[in-house]
């Protein structure tokens, strides 16, 4: 291919981090944001340690316990953890330290999921390779940066060598047409994406999602879209930089400034995909067409429109017959009930995927006056500390408090329940978070997926709920 | 890591559509800071009742399984997170070869670190080796990963397709990191171009 051929976001930011290419298309990326856990590090660390290498790129290293921390306000006492999460989270504190990297400890009010830290702290800029030992680094494409999930051994590699083996992916384009009606949120469209694709419909793709309803949506919105590309199997999902993607960056602690700042802007705006760039699968969903949606069974693919009933086993074909009776029977659902008809115990709002400012006000709006359901737990887990204290600024915590939600502090809670935040066996949750696989939540525990809004209209009646009705 | 050339052994059936990484490694045993040990947790929660006792009914269970160092897999296997712990799991228990029709792609690369072989079939013919799994014990598989080829228990075989590089690493069971630092003078470079063109990186 020339180098005027016309090029998408991906084939460009692809080819400006190239720096070696052997002669059958193996490369090695360059990586500009290397982010990292307490859980898929320590053993990459040690293999640093082993073989005597050392972090070539501290400064573009950056690091936050969130998985196993516990939410709760006593967390600052450590019996609140369980003896092998205390371990992990000292071994990131011990690591940071050693090998000199940037670190936000859990006493550190900027402390949170390291997707949503990233940004907030300006670490994640358009047109960067971001990298991290976590799926849902997916997230970061909201900012037009190449973003994906790696597993430790590469986080042992990116430490070593700033680079990553890769080879190219294909070009996918999602586009969303129009406009969203009201009570539809970003949620709405990763899920019904999902939906259409599959879990595997991404596989071998980076997806770009694009149209006029991905444009209308804030940043907050674009990395909830971005950060379920990995459900649908994509590699990594982008949206092209735009002016509300320098506006979000203009001013975070690690964004360029000055003339630096004017230079990159100059680049960030060539970051788009040319007129007439070929994408290898295209996907089109009407904005209008989209509905609020939750998940029934097991797997993120099993969306419906809230107004839709359980589907039987017969409705599939092939292996996915089996795997419909067997989310049937883990849910507890029967085929033809209505999705409003299922009743809930428990309401999670929070995770990378809708822990951001924007998601709690969306939660907050629906329940502002109003109280949770007797009898259900209810909480909300801002997705950094920093988007707590915002939330209590804007009252949003009140509010919360004042619905009879918990209010916590930050951290991957009870989206992957490695912490003390868990459902019961049979306990059923409308989450806002990103898997409902089998004891995703916790063993037994029984996940629908959904938007903050449509989890906080949930918690008002107990049941699953078309949020329209409250608005 | 254990290089991988040929293997010989018993295939487990594993039909299920996307068996995800939360079901091959349930997220409790992501708490350690080693690498080894997470094999007597593989598949947990389908393997084992809470209290800890065998669910019959699950394959590796079975006694023909037991020993399986082979799984023939439904569609999309490994989906979900980008857990190492899957395949340390899997490698832990024993298993060296994974058949399906797709793999999630974070945990297909995982694979390759690991000395495991994901080979990767068309439906069909990935079901004649279910049909082979299904037989039990007796049906062994055999894989040789130089010429590409799984021969099923009655002489019937089947040819792959694999990246010539991800090859040539596993088969010799080399350090990725090792590799890539001969190359370092190539990341010096971009690296130093880079800082002049996006200093703000």
């Amino acid at each position: 291919m020339s180098a005027t051929a016309p090029q998408t976001l991906y084939d460009k930011i692809w080819d400006a981090h190239v720096a070696h290419e052997a002669e059958d298309g193996t490369c090695l990326l360059y990586i500009d944001r290397h982010l990292v856990h307490e859980v898929t590090s320590p053993q990459a660390f040690e293999g640093l340690r082993m073989t005597g290498r050392t972090v070539r790129a501290p400064d573009k290293t950056i690091a936050v316990p969130d998985h196993n921390v516990p939410t709760t306000l006593d967390r600052a006492n450590a019996a609140t953890m369980t003896e092998d999460s205390r371990i992990q989270v000292e071994a990131l504190d011990i690591n940071a330290k050693e090998f000199g990297i940037h670190y936000y400890p859990v006493s550190d009010v900027r402390q949170g999921i390291v997707h949503i830290v990233g940004p907030e702290q300006g670490w994640t800029l358009p047109g960067m390779t971001v990298v991290c030992g976590d799926s849902h680094t997916a997230t970061h494409g909201a900012f037009g940066a190449l973003a994906h999930g790696i597993g430790t051994s590469e986080v042992e590699h990116v430490l070593a060598t700033q680079t990553l083996i890769q080879k190219k992916s294909k070009n996918m384009k999602v586009e969303i047409t129009g406009h969203l009606r009201p009570g539809v949120t970003a949620k709405d469209i990763t899920l019904s994406v999902i939906g259409a694709t599959g879990t595997a419909g991404g596989t071998g793709y980076v997806i770009e999602y694009c149209g006029t309803a991905i444009q209308d949506l804030s940043m907050e919105g674009r990395m909830t879209v971005c950060n379920m590309a990995i459900e649908g199997g994509a590699r990594a999902g982008l949206i092209a930089p735009d002016e509300k993607t320098f506006a979000y960056c203009m001013g975070r602690p690690h964004a360029p400034k000055g003339a630096q700042w004017e230079a990159a802007l100059a680049w960030w705006k060539t970051l788009y995909t040319d007129e007439g760039a070929h994408f290898d699968k295209v996907l089109v969903l009407k904005g209008e067409d989209i509905a609020p949606v939750v998940t029934w069974g097991t797997s993120p693919e099993d969306v419906l429109p809230i107004t839709g009933t359980v589907p039987a086993a017969t409705d599939f074909t092939g292996g996915k017959v089996e795997a419909a009776q067997r989310s049937l029977d883990y849910m507890g659902l029967t085929p033809g009930q209505k999705l409003s008809d299922i009743a809930i115990d428990t309401v999670f709002i929070g995770s990378c995927t809708n822990g951001r400012i924007e998601d709690l006000r969306a939660a907050a709006a629906i329940l502002k006056g109003k109280k949770k359901k007797d009898g259900l737990r209810a909480m909300v887990v801002p997705g950094s500390g920093l988007v707590r204290a915002q939330a209590e600024e804007e009252g949003l915590a009140q509010i919360f408090i004042d619905a009879g939600f918990e209010w916590r502090l930050a951290g991957c809670s009870m989206c992957l329940a490695m912490n003390p935040d868990q459902l019961a066996p049979g306990e059923r949750c409308a989450a806002t978070s990103n898997r409902n696989f089998e004891g995703r939540q916790g063993r037994g525990g029984r996940t629908h997926l959904m938007s903050p809004a449509m989890a906080a209209a949930a918690a008002i009646t107990g049941h699953l709920t078309d949020v329209r009705e409250m608005m | 890591m254990d290089a991988f050339t040929t293997l010989s052994g018993v295939a487990a059936p594993m039909p299920l559509v996307n068996i995800d990484t939360d079901m091959i490694i349930p997220k409790q045993f992501l708490k350690t800071i080693k690498r080894s040990g997470l094999g007597a947790n593989l598949f947990d929660e389908m393997r084992f009742t809470q209290d800890g006792q065998e669910i019959p009914g699950f394959v590796l269970n079975q006694t023909a399984y037991r020993s399986a160092q082979i799984l023939v897999a439904g569609d999309n296997f490994g989906c979900g997170s980008s857990r190492e712990h899957a395949p340390w799991a899997l490698a832990d228990f024993g298993i060296r070869c994974v058949i399906s029709t797709s793999f999630a792609d974070i945990f297909y690369n995982n694979c390759f670190k690991n000395g495991i072989l994901p080979v990767v079939l068309p439906p069909e013919v990935r079901e004649l080796c279910m049909k082979d799994a299904e037989k039990g014990a007796n049906a062994r598989i055999e894989v040789d990963l130089a010429t590409q080829t799984i021969t099923l228990s009655d002489g019937h075989v089947i040819n792959f397709d694999l990246d010539p590089f991800r090859k040539h690493c596993l088969m010799n069971g080399l350090d990725d990191i090792g590799l890539t630092l001969e190359k370092v003078t190539a990341i010096d470079s971009f690296e130093a171009k880079a800082t002049q063109s996006r200093p703000w990186v």
